[in-house]
């Protein structure tokens, strides 16, 4: 769209420019404060310089969680983006089925997130869960409070159970903007069903699925609640995030420097790449 | 035929997001006994004690009543902000407009635990600790950036032809705004405050953080529960059956607009 | 290549609960012969998607049957019937060139890549399409759209058919009549049957030989364009061809004359007497003429189009338009019109009445 220079929109944006600035101005200036010096209380600050990042940025607790975090993020997406896509494709495109479909499938999209770690702690506790039960019973040892493998399992089942459904609507709503016409093309032409997937819905659903990979990394790289109710990020440390292990050492151990510290570099980890994402889209976009 | 066969995947997809649930709400209709006694598929001694125990406690449904209203206070206010903005990024060139775009959407990326304790200062010293504006004004740190990223998208849809002619009718511009261009993008609206209603109602970290007695949210209310051992689990999983109640209202009636409003959204 | 033949075909799209079906086509018989240029012509809502789609495959009628070159298709899928289809937005495959979108029915049946260039240049040449080969198909105009759905027909050798569905809707008005004088141009050239399907009469009597003319699911002329023009078998094929389109008047029959208004039309043969129904004269507006002796008329309106004027009369209650040459005159005083016998005809319930008695 034709847009019209006008310098005096900018008060339109005056309001929004005043709330997400109170809340991220204010709060981000005290995590740089508490990132550069050291305090014992009664607003007494000394300078630290860069210590605390070069501690972080050193300390192999900050390296495991990280790679933990990597790893599940990369897992979470390499299940939840072919399950989303799979299932989008399969559901029906149109009738009254859509949208008992729509309907329950959003619905783990609105449970509050503890509900969410609460609700598979239940479910997966051996002897009393469904899921604890069932697998026991089948034979298989099965128990994620003291087997990290078992644990991390069920976390990273749970984020597919919670979030795939966003990737399916994502690209449900990208298949339903292709008119029939192009699949009556494509059955003249011959197209194979991968031919058809290939050339007429991956390249639809290509935004997105764009919007849908952004929104999932991010999330996924500041999970928290779910995995704290479900592990506490236990056994061990098997199943500490770096959400979770920031509150740990932020909230646990009132070691606010390296919190800070650790939560700017965190920070920044993810604005960098959302921003690659958003100036590689940006330039597909223009093409 | 494949297409005969293909309502297989959906059907066992939604199954398998149904079993956690059901396993959720069987167990808030069982009584304590029978939970830590062993597994069982059906309650055996059918009880809604663990529903009347909730809305008979003022501590439990006072938690429901205070997310709400947080909630609602935090879907207007965030629609209400966004609706002007949303129009001045759909519709004119200003200067640094689209940095600023960028930096409303590095808001949404920000991690709440990043933000968990100076939130709990900023909101101590200005003295709105433990209210629902509290909440409210904090979930707008991610509710806002998203709220004006659907509507930008759903009203670069309206042409803008229609501006063009309400001002040349002689309409001001929050005449036109109000009475005309609002009603034109009702379902965006709509489908703006659906994802809003969901971010703000399921967000637990800042909720808990900001709140201690009075506007303590539901979710926080739980957690309580969750750490005291297996001892209440009937409670737990009635209440969190409960919270799944408000959304599966909220999905029903915009069954029809949620795919579109991702999909109308740009980044 | 083949001939497309109808066989008592009926469709009836599922109804309401509890209602009796409507049938959106009434028994169809028809053939087209190979290599012919065909245009199925009617407003919207009259069926002609519907039988378009029958033939593609898309839809299988309710009852009847279909056959290409005498084997029966009437339950074969779509990618079986060999059948092309240009749709009316278009349909290219943005993300592939347009080199790439010309190979891909091509490709798809597993020809060798060698034998695919040699084709794809050949109609790209023909489309004139050459210049923007390499070019991805999404920068296209709509028109070049258009000839890239038309090319992934014509590139294969074993199409029966080319289906077109308004084709033109989409396209600039100015480029409208250079694509309709390529698609004749091409028809000549390869000699593929063509349907064009389009509610644009102008487009359907230039493009086609021979124009099927539908009515609410119901064919009710099939003719070359001059066939439609003077012979309409239909007060609806008179009344939506031409422009303006003929005038259906009310009439009585004695002495197997048609009367209108207590005048006795003069018509080069006698009828029936014992026609029974509505009876309509039809006389088109090119055989209007002013006369010493007729229909008394008033005269409501002249517009003048240039090469001729279109004059709007009323006799009584009835209106009639009448086409008159430059060269003609209005009278000045108490204006009468006649009706060329040799083109004036009689409608029993809206069909022509044909079992004239020759005296």
């Amino acid at each position: 769209m034709n847009k019209t220079q006008n310098n005096r929109a900018w008060w339109l944006v005056v309001p929004v420019l005043i709330l997400v600035a109170f809340n991220a101005f204010i709060p981000l200036m005290t995590v740089v404060n508490y990132a550069f010096q050291e305090t014992f209380g009664d607003n007494v600050f000394f300078w630290e310089g860069t210590t605390w990042f070069e501690q972080v940025l050193r300390s192999p607790r900050f390296h495991a969680s990280l790679i933990r975090q990597f790893l599940f993020t990369g897992m979470i997406l390499a299940i939840e983006v072919p399950l989303g896509i799979g299932v989008a494709l399969a559901m029906p495109r149109k009738g009254p089925w859509v949208s008992v479909c729509l309907v329950l499938m959003a619905l783990p999209l609105l449970i509050p997130w503890n509900v969410v770690g609460a609700m598979w702690n239940i479910f997966a506790l051996p002897e009393i869960g469904l899921l604890g039960y069932t697998l026991n019973s089948m034979g298989i040892d099965y128990n994620f409070t003291n087997q990290p493998i078992a644990a991390w399992m069920t976390t990273v089942v749970m984020d597919v159970w919670h979030w795939t459904s966003l990737i399916v609507l994502l690209c449900y709503a990208g298949l339903s903007s292709i008119s029939d016409d192009y699949y009556q093309a494509a059955h003249i032409d011959g197209a194979s069903r991968w031919a058809i997937f290939r050339y007429i819905q991956l390249p639809k659903m290509k935004r997105v699925l764009t919007i849908a990979i952004l929104l999932r990394f991010m999330d996924s790289f500041m999970i928290y609640t779910e995995p704290f109710v479900l592990t506490g990020g236990g056994p061990g440390n098997t199943t500490t995030f770096l959400s979770i292990d920031l509150v740990k050492i932020a909230l646990g151990q009132f070691d606010l420097g390296p919190a800070a510290a650790m939560s700017l570099i965190y920070f920044l980890m993810v604005l960098l790449t959302c921003w690659a994402f958003y100036t590689i889209m940006m330039r597909n976009e223009e093409q | 035929m494949t297409r005969s066969k293909k309502w297989i995947v959906p059907t066992l997809y939604i199954l398998f997001l149904m079993l956690p649930i059901y396993g959720l709400l069987s167990m808030s209709f069982k009584t304590t006994n029978e939970i830590l006694g062993g597994f069982s598929f059906f309650p055996q001694e059918f009880t809604l004690d663990n529903y009347i125990v909730i809305f008979t406690d003022p501590t439990w449904y006072m938690g429901y009543v205070n997310s709400i209203i947080y909630v609602v206070i935090n879907t207007l206010l965030s629609v209400t902000v966004a609706l002007p903005a949303a129009y001045a990024f759909s519709r004119y060139r200003f200067l640094g407009d689209k940095h600023l775009f960028f930096w409303l959407l590095t808001n949404r990326m920000a991690p709440p635990a990043v933000f968990a304790l100076p939130f709990f200062q900023l909101y101590s010293a200005i003295n709105l600790f433990d209210t629902h504006i509290a909440v409210a004004l904090a979930h707008c740190l991610f509710n806002i950036p998203l709220a004006v990223w659907i509507l930008e998208g759903f009203m670069s849809g309206v042409p803008k032809e229609l501006d063009e002619t309400a001002f040349l009718d002689g309409y001001s511009f929050w005449r036109f705004f109000i009475r005309i261009f609002i009603p034109t993008i009702a379902a965006g609206i709509g489908v703006t405050m659906f994802f809003c209603f969901m971010y703000s109602w399921v967000e637990l970290l800042l909720a808990k953080t900001l709140t201690s007695v009075e506007a303590k949210p539901i979710a926080a209310t739980m957690t309580r529960t969750a750490s005291s051992s297996g001892y209440e689990l009937g409670l737990l999983a009635a209440a969190g059956s409960l919270t799944i109640v408000p959304g599966a209202i909220v999905i029903y009636f915009v069954r029809n607009y949620i795919a579109k409003g991702f999909a109308l959204g740009r980044v | 290549m083949a001939r497309i033949r109808f066989r008592d075909v009926r469709h009836a799209y599922p109804p309401p609960k509890g209602q009796e079906p409507v049938y959106a086509l009434n028994e169809i018989n028809l053939v087209r012969e190979d290599g012919g240029a065909y245009a199925l012509l009617g407003p919207s809502g009259c069926g002609k998607t519907t039988l378009l789609n029958i033939i593609s495959g898309l839809l299988t009628p309710s009852e009847g049957e279909i056959l290409f070159d005498g084997k029966e298709v009437t339950h074969l899928p779509t990618s079986e019937r060999q059948i092309a289809q240009v749709f009316q937005f278009p349909v290219v495959y943005d993300t592939m060139t347009v080199y790439d979108n010309l190979a891909f029915p091509l490709r798809n049946r597993g020809m060798d890549e060698k034998l695919v260039g040699e084709r794809v240049e050949q109609i790209a040449e023909m489309l004139d399409l050459s210049a923007n080969i390499k070019k991805r198909a999404s920068g296209l105009t709509a028109d070049g759209k258009q000839k890239i759905s038309l090319g992934r027909g014509l590139v294969r050798s074993d199409v029966n058919a080319i289906l077109f569905d308004e084709p033109l809707t989409v396209i600039d008005p100015h480029l409208k009549w250079q694509l309709r004088s390529k698609l004749k141009e091409l028809h000549q050239q390869v000699g593929v049957t063509m349907i064009y399907v389009t509610h644009d009469q102008i487009e359907a009597l230039t493009f086609a030989e021979k124009v099927v003319v539908m009515y609410e699911g119901t064919v009710v002329q099939v003719g070359t364009p001059v066939e439609l023009f003077n012979h309409p078998r239909h007060t609806f094929v008179g009344y939506f061809i031409g422009s303006p389109g003929m005038n259906i008047l009310p009439c009585t029959i004695d002495g197997g004359q048609p009367v209108f208004g207590n005048s006795l039309l003069p018509m080069s043969s006698r009828l029936r007497d014992d026609l029974s129904g509505k009876l309509e004269v039809g006389i088109r507006p090119e055989f209007v003429e002013f006369a010493e002796d007729g229909i008394p008329v008033n005269i409501d309106k002249v517009e003048d189009l240039g090469r001729y004027q279109v004059l709007t009369l009323t006799h009584e209650s009835e209106i009639i338009k009448m086409v008159m040459r430059e060269e003609q005159t209005i009278p000045a005083e108490n204006p009468k019109i006649q009706f060329d016998p040799d083109h004036t005809k009689v409608y029993c319930d809206d069909w022509v009445v044909e079992e004239a008695v020759n005296e």
